[in-house]
């Protein structure tokens, strides 16, 4: 008998057991119902995703000017190219787009600011981006100051008017939206039951119902030559029909809170703005982001209704571009296109709301 | 106490509606325009030809260049303008409510829009009708032949009615399929849901176009409605309604007489008495309307005459290919008859 004085060395796992090989085994071919469904998924795929890349990436044409230049035989990103500056800036004139850089590079920047953790004076940046950057993004997109000069709103458009939209949206439905969810708990009956109409109201008519009045019907009631620009009148709808359901998104939360919570707060000489400030609302805001920041998507794509007031936001833009007689009949990739700079939005939001939730996150997920 | 109470309120209801009207009718269209800079103009929200920003972001079209004309006239600078991009529904509203000044959108002139809604068409820029596209294969020649077809139409009343009622007329059926957008349309016309596309003329060309091949499909002769399109403006301001009207008629005089962009400098010194005062070098025709004598020469310099305007967005010279036909002068066979300027 020998005496292994040796520790055995860990021998590898059976092959059957690790690697891709076992993986495939354990949850794609584990029975033969699996396989059959494996396989007539991975043909689906193929049928799907093949001409998908021949028309989008192998037969696209990608270079010229013209639309001579496109073969046809796949998507011919030339519209979209030479279309380019226009579905990111609108009409906006080519000589005065630096304003517009400027103003998004700032707004970039103010917000990167905010989301970085490790950065110092965040109240004041936000503070700046609350109170300065709007009436900056004013000066420097309108003009009309400083030897600006002006860009009406009629020329807005493109990507840059869906983000100046939903920013504007989101900026201002947040903070009536609380202020709605919180009059709507209250106990004085005015405050109450003004909220209660107010949400429910604009929770009762379709956005589109709401921009339609806005574009056809306020300028009937107003005085002869005095009229709101449609920008504003959008901003306005918009934001008063986002708040009700940002109001109901946080009703939501704060009834999640234990009514301890407040009442302790009270047990300690806390005035009610107190309470809300410091202990109920940053306890419900958290538990609130993906309602939030869902409410927040769906903005951001209910943005492309104001096409129907005539204001060319994104999607607006690339349609408008389909109707130029020298690029007839390149619909299908200017949507794609649309689709593309949508879902890139989305996701990045969605993504961010997510490292939002693992980094607030203090145990209250259950 | 209840009648009392309902007379009140019919005599101030009354009231500000003469109000209203007053203040719409006081209204110096000229004068806001001028101090403004710019004439505030409604173009389509992208109408292939008529209203569409190119990829300059700079508007281009038919209809686009009677604002161009007006703006000529006016400012003697055809950029003036303020394109507001509307769409079908909002588009009198604009007007009324004094958001736009002149609407040039691919409006069709009939009474209700000219007797109702306190407006007035200033002209017509293009008379469209109502026409077919058909596949070359089916071998039609005739809209008559068409006898129980399939017909994709784009969502729009007028389109239907007419349809409906050119075969009532003619004792013919049809199957009606219809769509939303032209995208759609000319997708179902090329999925083979129908024989026939209807749409006007105008329309029929930019569709066509978007097929993959347009080659196999053919514009039918037939016109089965009348479109007049024309420029429309609020009633009340008679100064601005001539104004644009003129612009119109001055692009058309400048066509018959030989006029265009390129020798419009030329034909100053021309001994044709007509050029001389379409030009400017003969009397102050622009005087009645609040204008310089060189209106029109500002508007055939800066924005051609009818022709050119013509050949540059839906004519030979654009990718619609659009005939004259019925918009040719009617020196040529066509419509197109501007009272002379003198």
């Amino acid at each position: 008998m020998t005496i292994q004085y040796k520790m055995i060395e860990a021998r590898p796992a059976p092959s059957n057991t690790v690697g891709p090989v076992a993986w495939l085994r354990a949850n794609l071919f584990s029975g033969p119902v699996n396989t059959i469904f494996t396989l007539l998924g991975l043909y689906l795929l193929y049928l799907l995703l093949v001409p998908t890349i021949q028309w989008a990436l192998i037969n696209a044409d990608w270079v010229g000017t013209t639309r001579d230049d496109c073969s046809r035989e796949g998507a011919c990103w030339v519209f979209v190219s030479t279309r380019f500056t226009q579905f990111i800036y609108g009409l906006y004139p080519r000589s005065q787009i630096w304003r517009v850089d400027v103003t998004f590079a700032v707004f970039v920047g103010m917000i990167a600011w905010l989301m970085i953790p490790r950065l110092p004076f965040k109240r004041w940046v936000a503070l700046a981006t609350l109170v300065a950057f709007p009436v900056f993004a004013y000066v420097m997109l309108y003009g009309g100051h400083f030897g600006l000069p002006v860009v009406q709103t009629h020329r807005w458009g493109g990507l840059m008017l869906t983000l100046v939209l939903a920013v504007v949206g989101m900026v201002g439905a947040l903070p009536i939206g609380i202020l709605l969810a919180l009059g709507r708990r209250s106990q004085m009956p005015i405050v109450k039951s003004f909220c209660v109409v107010f949400i429910e109201f604009w929770r009762g008519v379709p956005l589109i119902t709401v921009l339609f009045m806005a574009s056809v019907m306020l300028p009937l009631f107003m005085p002869t030559g005095v009229s709101v620009d449609r920008l504003i009148r959008a901003f306005i709808g918009i934001t008063l029909f986002q708040s009700a359901y940002m109001a109901e998104v946080i009703r939501g939360g704060l009834q999640a809170i234990p009514r301890g919570q407040e009442e302790a707060a009270a047990a300690l000489g806390m005035s009610y703005w107190m309470r809300m400030g410091l202990i109920v609302l940053p306890q419900a805001l958290k538990m609130m982001i993906p309602g939030i920041v869902n409410t927040f998507i769906s903005l951001f794509k209910d943005t492309t209704l104001v096409m129907i007031i005539g204001l060319f936001d994104l999607l607006g833009i690339v349609q408008a571009a389909l109707s130029d007689s020298r690029w007839l009949g390149f619909a299908l990739e200017g949507y794609v296109f649309a689709a593309f700079m949508f879902w890139i939005f989305c996701f990045s939001m969605s993504r961010y709301s997510q490292y939002l939730e693992r980094k607030l996150h203090t145990g209250h997920k259950r | 106490m209840r009648d009392n109470k309902n007379k009140w309120l019919l005599a101030t209801s009354a009231a500000a509606l003469a109000l209203g009207s007053a203040s719409l009718a006081s209204a110096n269209t000229l004068q806001n325009t001028l101090e403004r800079g710019a004439v505030q103009c409604g173009v389509s929200d992208g109408l292939p030809g008529f209203s569409a920003p190119d990829d300059q972001g700079e508007w281009q079209g038919l209809d686009v260049d009677v604002c161009r004309a007006v703006a000529a006239a006016v400012f003697g600078d055809a950029e003036a303008v303020r394109y507001i991009s509307l769409n079908a529904v909002e588009r009198f509203t604009a007007l009324q409510s004094g958001e736009v000044d002149i609407l040039s959108r691919n409006t069709t002139w009939t009474t209700t829009r000219d007797t109702t809604l306190g407006l007035n068409f200033a002209g017509v820029n293009f008379y469209d009708g109502q026409g077919f596209l058909v596949s070359r294969d089916l071998g039609v020649s005739s809209a008559s032949e068409l006898d129980g077809a399939a017909v994709c139409i784009q969502s729009g009343t007028t389109t239907e009615l007419n349809l409906a009622d050119y075969f009532r007329a003619n004792g013919m059926e049809f199957d009606p399929i219809v769509f939303d957008t032209s995208e759609q349309t000319v997708g179902g016309f090329e999925a083979g849901r129908c024989d026939v596309l209807t749409s006007d003329t105008s329309q029929l060309a930019a569709l066509r176009i978007q097929l993959s091949d347009p080659d196999s499909a053919v514009v039918l002769s037939d016109v089965i409605s009348k479109e007049p399109l024309g420029p429309v403006v609020r009633q009340g301001d008679d100064q601005w309604f001539n104004i644009v009207k003129w612009s119109l008629f001055a692009m058309l005089n400048a066509e018959e007489l030989g006029v265009t962009s390129e020798n419009a400098d030329e034909m100053r010194d021309s001994s044709n008495p007509d050029i001389a005062r379409l030009l400017g070098q003969d009397g102050n025709y622009g005087e009645g309307m609040g204008l310089d004598a060189n209106w029109a020469y500002n508007i055939v310099s800066q924005v051609g005459n009818y022709a050119e305007s013509f050949e540059r967005n839906v004519g030979m010279d654009s990718p619609l290919q659009i005939e004259r036909g019925a918009n040719a002068l009617w020196t040529d066979g066509g419509f197109q008859y501007a009272p002379p300027i003198r």
